[in-house]
């Protein structure tokens, strides 16, 4: 009962931000403002909801708290595919210029690696968690400096392209990849449906899941995919976001204080979007432009996450 | 009944289990015993699937564990394993109903809760069913996981050293507890166990390992001997008559 109130809040303010994001400072100008603004929300309800839920998918199939697909490097790679790409062939090339073929490449190079990690993390019986943060820490430094490498050498105006891409944007996303996006996304949630119910039972281990009659390898096979395409989609069709999900998921998990799935992950998606269309309005209407959604969402997570720890102490 | 035949298992080039072959008696508790390291968790893990092994086949009532269904097993055969540390809050009653799962598949039905309501009174938590797991002692966690097991409702229920970190009461409660269910319920109880004493006193069967082979199985008399346990763990332990019990002195 208690958590469906709490889902109920969450819905309500998700909605009201929602419609304040699409009706302030109109001008009467609907026919114009309706459609680009609802792209827009749309854009960010699909990103802000697949970070939520693949952060807390991936989180319970690792039985941890801490490891996301961001602090396993997924950001960085997307930064250095995009570097990597104009360092190569040059910012006039259709790899960069044409939008639909850089997000099929970002997407089928990101669910790539995510295999290659998928192989590392299940690789034996009971990895560990510090080595694969350790990991995760490395890919991430490694990505990150070859980009770097790259971005100093090439020609300052190619890099105006890369500085573009480094910080995720809903401002100009192109509508047709969002349909794009969606209907992959409806796609694996359909294929995965009947799977979910098994979260749980993996939430306790698993020992006690092979125990409790789940078929472990395929059942997580089969999530982590679903991990791998919701990570993907998101990342190529706004840019790098998925510092979003460590601050999602915790909070998901204070506010909602349940093992049970069904309630997770539909509190994450609304967390989400909270957390993303309230800081987009930040930035459009308070800040106009001069900051991006991630300082904004990574400065009030921060001081989120400095309550949580003074309130544990005392 | 439970078989394994010839199974093999290799931790990197370690050969920990070496062509076993057992078979679990219906109805009875068999006691795996041995010294560290010599194969028994690994065994046990084995015949409840939760390692697979490099050679050999396990069969349970028939049923090949490899070609079987996960979730059909799950309603023949339970394993608790010994570390069960556990990060998340759950209550008493949220971990009994999760050894529903195999049955109603999360949805709880009427009689599943009959099931949980059954298992937590059983193992005496009904005070305790609203609790949270990490404000009980180690004894009462224990028991708490017992009753999840209890609530899968398997014939075979298999125990990876049930007694670790038990003080002597609650070691003996939970002995008395795996008796009642074998001999009140009909459940065949299979444990790694390290106290020979308790072996003695509470099993019908032994098998003993050593160096990942079996050495001795049989009934507790024929393994509670000293020329047996001396071929066992290489020491000289006396045996002693008490109270129509056999128990064993090596302490000095």
């Amino acid at each position: 009962m208690k958590h469906k109130v709490i889902l109920t809040v969450l819905g309500i303010c998700a909605v009201a931000l929602i419609a304040i994001y699409m009706t302030i400072a109109s001008g009467g100008n609907w026919d114009y403002i309706l459609p680009r603004r609802g792209m827009k929300v749309l854009a960010m309800v699909i990103t802000a909801s697949t970070i939520g839920i693949s952060t807390i998918i991936f989180q319970t199939m690792t039985n941890n708290r801490i490891l996301t697909p961001s602090i396993m490097g997924m950001d960085s790679l997307y930064m250095l595919l995009q570097t990597a790409l104009i360092f190569i062939v040059g910012s006039g090339s259709a790899l960069i210029m044409n939008r639909n073929l850089n997000f099929v490449v970002s997407v089928v190079l990101m669910m790539v690696f995510a295999l290659l990690l998928y192989k590392l993390l299940f690789r034996k019986e009971g990895a560990n968690l510090f080595f694969l943060l350790l990991l995760g820490l490395i890919f991430g430094t490694f990505f990150s400096s070859i980009s770097t490498f790259m971005q100093v050498l090439i020609d300052p105006n190619e890099f105006l392209m890369i500085q573009d891409r480094m910080f995720a944007s809903f401002n100009n996303v192109s509508s047709d990849l969002v349909w794009v996006a969606l209907a992959c996304i409806a796609l694996t949630v359909i294929w995965v449906w009947k799977d979910l119910k098994y979260l749980d039972v993996l939430s306790l281990g698993r020992d006690q899941a092979v125990n409790l009659g789940v078929d472990y390898e395929r059942v997580v096979r089969k999530l982590f995919l679903v991990t791998a395409v919701f990570v993907a989609i998101s990342t190529a069709l706004v840019g790098p976001i998925l510092f979003l999900g460590l601050l999602v998921a915790n909070v998901t998990y204070e506010v909602m204080k349940t093992y049970r799935h069904t309630y997770l992950m539909a509190a994450s998606a609304l967390i989400g979007i909270i957390a993303v269309v309230g800081g987009q309005l930040l930035v459009e209407r308070v800040f106009s432009f001069t900051t991006t959604l991630s300082v904004i969402v990574n400065f009030i997570g921060g001081v989120y996450f400095l309550y949580l720890l003074l309130r544990e102490r005392s | 009944m439970v078989s394994a035949s010839n199974v093999v298992k290799f931790f990197g080039k370690k050969k920990v289990v070496q062509d076993v072959s057992i078979r679990i008696e219906k109805g009875k508790i068999t006691s795996l015993i041995g010294p560290n390291g010599a194969g028994k968790s690994t065994l046990l893990s084995i015949v409840s699937r939760l390692i697979t092994s490099d050679e050999g086949e396990v069969k349970i009532d028939e049923l090949d564990i490899a070609k079987c269904r996960g979730n059909e097993l799950a309603k023949k055969i339970s394993i608790l394993k010994q570390a069960n540390h556990m990060t998340l809050k759950l209550t008493v009653r949220e971990l009994v109903s999760f050894g529903r799962f195999p049955y109603s598949q999360g949805k709880l039905t009427a009689e599943d809760e009959r099931y949980v309501d059954e298992a937590i009174s059983y193992m005496q938590l009904a005070d305790l069913e609203d609790s949270y797991l990490d404000e009980l002692s180690g004894g009462q966690k224990q028991r708490a996981f017992l009753a999840m097991v209890i609530a899968q409702d398997t014939e075979y229920i298999l125990l990876d050293e049930p007694l670790n970190n038990l003080d002597m009461k609650h070691a003996v409660q939970m002995m008395k507890v795996l008796r009642r269910l074998v001999d009140e319920l009909g459940k065949t109880v299979v444990i790694v166990i390290h106290d020979i004493n308790f072996a003695s006193c509470y099993s019908d069967n032994i098998i003993a390992m050593k160096n990942g082979r079996v050495v001795r199985e049989g009934t507790v008399h024929d393994i509670i001997k000293p020329c047996v346990l001396k071929e066992i763990y290489d020491m000289d332990i006396n045996i002693e008559d008490i109270n129509e019990n056999k128990i064993c002195v090596y302490y000095a």
